[in-house]
């Protein structure tokens, strides 16, 4: 079980709105999915590196070139709010 | 016509025995027959599949052999001018500027829709998505497995001769398996992942879902290759995957995974079928011994760390900013707390929350780092249980299909759907569900695994697979 509070932080941390019935919903499925998970603390790991990707690729670079690519009025034509070549958003808070 | 191979059927068009364009007026018709009972498709696009068929039936020579044979493909990949929704209400009007790779590499494809999948395609009965739950064409009250739901249903019912889906943990075997069709996960980095809206960037690969092994292989050559657009795109020659396809199983190394072959959850009938497969292998000449992998127990979990991680950061992208979704609200704060609670559905939020949960201060260490060593760990058994077989096996799910609406209250229970298929993501070796049997009446998936860019010899196991198999692939329903 997570707790209300704890809830509501990590919503707000990931920019999501979740109403009352969702965060006591959540709290509860969320401690449920972390006790099974729980598993992994009984290995011993100490010494073992992670992996982040099963290729162990690093650094891929391309040659920095330019080329064609998409006219601004096109990229933003499934945008929202596009103004004036620009994504309008409402007002910083 | 609908009896065919995809393979049979490309060499028809070739050999101009029938046009493609017959072909798409085939699709098209079956689709709109089976469809309003299966709900395969979000979006059909008959007309683009007409005039791309009549371009290619215009061409002479230079034809690529598969291109003429109609494709459904699953609504993850971008395509251009077509819409394209993730099975979410985020992207309800969402049209992409541009062409997955996977799609570019086939050439032009005579795509007869887009199909339904869990939203982001997280979920394995395609009953995570905002437009409704896809029937398994075998059983029309069960689901057809997920997140590539769409494209396994499509393919078992004939609605275009093969499919595009994505595999994070499982999304393209698992609803192969449930459908009675043939699934395969390439080596991460195999096909690229570009213009594909990531779901675990670290896992997430494009996969063939076909009638049978030989389709499967013509259908990887299509969309195989490296791409500079994608940094995790690999830079290995592509072989020809027909070449040693009909080698059969002789003197083949063999490891069932005695890990995979039972536990809780696991249905007897899936794993008699496993075990008769794995008979049937040693009669045709494959040498089978017992595999151990014995940190796969661990997988479940580490892979419900690590791809909720990388959910909660690829997702950070439907901020109602660039494209999809915006709620209007006063101040941009509330703008992006109001879009996502908007067009999110539950299993998205689920994921978004563990991930955010698992990254955040002070659980980095016990949950993420801790995820990755594990992963570390399952690596290392995979490289010694290839030191001594070919290829592994194993059931591909734990279950058959199941009924629509059994599993949706209990997360935990649907995640376990994937606990034999997640190893192989953490690993990014190549994994395929070849249909092994039947278990009343369903259909029943077999796994192979094998290690990293051996494509060529997991196809020809699965080829054996198939030739010992007792089952056939008919048209449902």
């Amino acid at each position: 079980m997570i707790s209300e509070e704890q809830v509501r932080h990590v919503a707000n941390l990931a920019r999501l709105g979740l109403n009352d019935e969702e965060v006591a919903r959540m709290g509860e499925q969320l401690g449920a999915i972390l006790e099974s998970i729980e598993k992994i603390q009984e290995l011993d790991l100490k010494d073992v590196p992670p992996t982040a990707n099963a290729l162990n690729l690093t650094n891929v670079l391309r040659p920095d070139e330019p080329r064609a690519e998409l006219p601004p009025d096109e990229a933003l034509s499934p945008a929202p709010e596009p103004v004036d070549d620009l994504f309008a958003v409402p007002r910083i808070d | 016509m609908l009896d065919l191979t995809a393979y049979e059927l490309a060499k028809m068009i070739e050999a101009g025995e029938v046009s493609s364009r017959e072909a798409a007026e085939t699709a098209n018709a079956r689709i709109e027959e089976v469809d309003g009972d299966v709900n395969a498709f979000l979006t059909v696009t008959p007309d683009l599949a007409l005039e791309r068929a009549e371009r290619l039936d215009a061409k002479d020579g230079d034809r690529k052999l598969w291109e003429g044979v109609p494709l459904a493909v699953k609504d993850v990949l971008s395509t251009r001018g077509v819409r394209t929704t993730c099975g979410s209400k985020m992207l309800d009007d969402f049209t992409p500027l541009y062409d997955a790779s996977a799609l570019l590499n086939f050439g032009d494809p005579v795509m007869v829709g887009k199909v339904n999948m869990d939203e982001f395609a997280m979920g394995s009965s395609t009953e995570n998505s905002a437009y409704g739950v896809t029937k398994n064409p075998w059983d029309l009250g069960r689901v057809p497995g997920g997140s590539s739901g769409g494209s396994a249903a499509a393919v078992a019912a004939g609605e275009g001769w093969w499919a595009l889906g994505t595999d994070t943990g499982g999304s393209v075997r698992q609803p192969a398996a449930l459908c009675g069709i043939v699934g395969l996960k390439p080596t991460y980095g195999r096909v690229s992942r570009y213009g594909l809206i990531a779901f675990a960037s670290s896992l997430d690969q494009v996969g063939p879902m076909t009638r049978d092994v030989r389709d499967s292989a013509l259908l990887l050559q299509a969309i195989a290759g490296h791409d500079p657009r994608d940094s995790t795109s690999a830079n290995v020659e592509v072989p020809d995957y027909l070449a040693e396809l009909e080698n059969g199983v002789s003197g083949l190394r063999v490891g069932v995974v005695s890990e995979l072959m039972g536990g809780e959850g696991m249905e007897p009938d899936v794993r008699e079928v496993t075990e008769r497969i794995a008979s049937g292998l040693e009669e045709a000449g494959a040498e089978v011994g017992e595999a151990s992998l014995p940190h796969s127990g661990y997988g479940l979990s580490a892979y419900y760390i690590i791809a909720p991680a990388e959910v909660s950061s690829n997702l950070a992208r439907f901020d109602g900013v660039r494209y999809g979704l915006r709620v209007p609200a006063d101040g941009v704060h509330e703008m992006y707390r109001a879009t996502r609670e908007e067009g999110f559905g539950e299993e998205a939020k689920r994921r978004i929350m563990l991930g955010t949960y698992a990254l955040s201060s002070g659980y980095y260490d016990a949950y993420y780092a801790q995820a990755q060593k594990v992963r570390t760990r399952i690596i290392q058994d995979f490289r010694s249980a290839f030191s001594r077989f070919d290829v592994l096996l194993s059931p591909t799910s734990p279950t058959v299909a199941f009924e629509i609406g059994a599993k949706v209250d209990d997360p935990l229970a649907m995640y376990s759907q994937d606990i034999c298929s997640i190893p192989a993501n953490l690993a990014g070796i190549p994994a395929i569900s070849v249909p092994g049997g039947l278990s009343d009446g369903l259909p029943v998936g077999v796994q192979l695994m094998s290690d990293h860019f051996t494509e060529p010899t997991l196809l020809r196991a699965a080829r054996g697979v198939e030739q010992v198999a007792d089952f056939r692939f008919t048209l449902k329903p």
